[in-house]
């Protein structure tokens, strides 16, 4: 039987545990609601680039000239895996559930002779990977103590892509995420970057032009060259965008379990505590009347 | 007064801008245009440079400093996708100088003839509106 002192300690520290968890939650439901403020500002001018961009890549795609970022390379050799999750863990399985994503993709592709480089955004995606795949780890990005994604941060990621891109480094490149659905569900997501994927023009939302067509100015295909490169680092913003607030949304369900669990522990290690503090006074009662009854 | 345009400014991030003007003058990559309320459909490429908004809501004219982006005329207004976008007012000659100084050490860096040429453009569209800052 456990001492009393060793049941005192035991609840005094799952009660400072259930202190922490139920602030990490209560600072998740804060950076949640920006988060999701966040994305949603960011909604409209990505909008806007897949409508313009839907509307001229349909007629191009077809085009002998269109450019390598639409129609790819040809070749489908050498694959890029862009895996974006978390800095930071306590998140329940957020980090992981992209990282089994994405490795069930890479194996997919391994199996198939395919070559892959991995370029991991976020240090627990990459601590992950490095057990199974530590050679096709070309690059890390830490997202680092940045507080709210920046547009800037997705556009040094997207110019890397890009640069890798252009030297004729890979042929393909994937983007894995966390798609935030609701507070309690987050959808790990694949998603092809390069080349671009153009929803078929007939299923794309049309602007009413009354009859008019647009005119391009300089041309469709300067200004398709000028916004392809553009499109990815959109699709890399929102895609951290959807991370982060898929991220805070995890960590807050994660931590509301964790204050729970903890409660219960609490509850049961009172009782036990009650017990046991119980059962010695009762002990000493019948030590003290039983020495009575001898006398 | 004649119909207003609805003019929207849209930055990655968030609407920066959304109101309604007499004309708005729009940085297009092949010179400046104008546009007015009926405007034909366009949509065209936005190069570094000044958005001038006239007749606004409040009467005011305002200029809006604009890095790179494309711009949409429908029917129902202007949109500017704009890379980056601050009040003209809000501009410090000292930070466009610094980035005068970064392009033309790109140019000079540039290993091909594109990227030299791509960091020029940049690099005379600055130069333009820092002229306009004096």
């Amino acid at each position: 039987m456990p001492s009393l002192k060793s049941f005192r300690v035991r609840i005094a520290s799952v009660k400072s545990t259930r202190k922490i968890t139920k602030a990490m939650q209560m600072v998740a439901a804060a950076k949640l609601r920006r988060a999701q403020a966040a994305a949603e500002a960011a909604r409209p001018y990505a909008q806007r680039m897949e409508l313009v961009l839907s509307n001229l890549g349909a007629s191009m795609k077809d085009n002998p000239g269109a450019p390598k970022l639409l129609a790819g390379t040809g070749r489908d050799d050498v694959h890029l895996v862009i895996v974006a999750t978390g800095d930071r863990g306590l998140a329940g399985g957020f980090n992981s559930n992209i990282v089994k994503l994405a490795r069930q993709h890479i194996g997919k592709l391994v199996a198939a002779g395919k070559q892959v480089k991995i370029l991991a955004v976020g240090r627990k995606g990459r601590d992950q990977l490095r057990r199974d795949y530590a050679r096709l780890i070309v690059d890390t990005i830490e997202l680092g103590g940045v507080k709210q994604v920046g547009f800037g941060l997705a556009q040094s990621i997207a110019s890397r892509v890009l640069d890798m891109y252009e030297a004729g480094e890979f042929d393909v490149a994937t983007l894995f995420y966390s798609h935030f659905k609701s507070v309690i569900s987050q959808v790990p997501t694949e998603q092809r970057l390069i080349p671009a994927e153009v929803a078929a023009s007939a299923a794309a939302p049309k602007v009413d032009l009354g009859g008019a067509i647009y005119a391009y100015e300089p041309d469709e295909s300067e200004i398709l060259a000028d916004l392809l490169p553009r499109n990815v680092a959109v699709q890399v913003f929102r895609a951290l965008l959807e991370n982060a607030a898929s991220f805070f949304g995890a960590q807050m369900s994660a931590m509301d379990n964790a204050t729970r669990n903890a409660g219960e522990v609490i509850d049961k290690l009172t009782i036990q505590y009650n017990r046991s503090r119980q059962a010695m006074i009762t002990k000493e009662l019948i030590e003290i009347i039983s020495g009575a009854e001898a006398l | 007064m004649a119909e207003k345009l609805h003019f929207d400014l849209v930055s990655p991030e968030k609407l920066l801008y959304s109101a309604t003007a007499d004309m708005v003058v729009v940085p297009g990559s092949e010179g400046d245009f104008g546009v007015l309320a009926g405007h034909a459909p366009l949509i065209s490429i936005v190069r570094t440079g000044v958005i001038d908004v006239k007749g606004s809501e409040d009467g005011a004219d305002l200029k809006i400093f604009v890095r790179g982006g494309l711009a949409e005329v429908t029917p129902a207004g202007l949109t500017v996708l704009a890379d980056e976008a601050m009040p003209f007012e809000d501009l410090k000659a000292a930070d466009l100088d610094a980035r005068i100084k970064d392009l033309e050490e790109d140019v000079a860096d540039a290993t091909d003839e594109r990227a030299r040429r791509k960091a020029g453009e940049a690099l005379d569209q600055l130069r333009q509106v820092r002229a306009l800052l004096n």
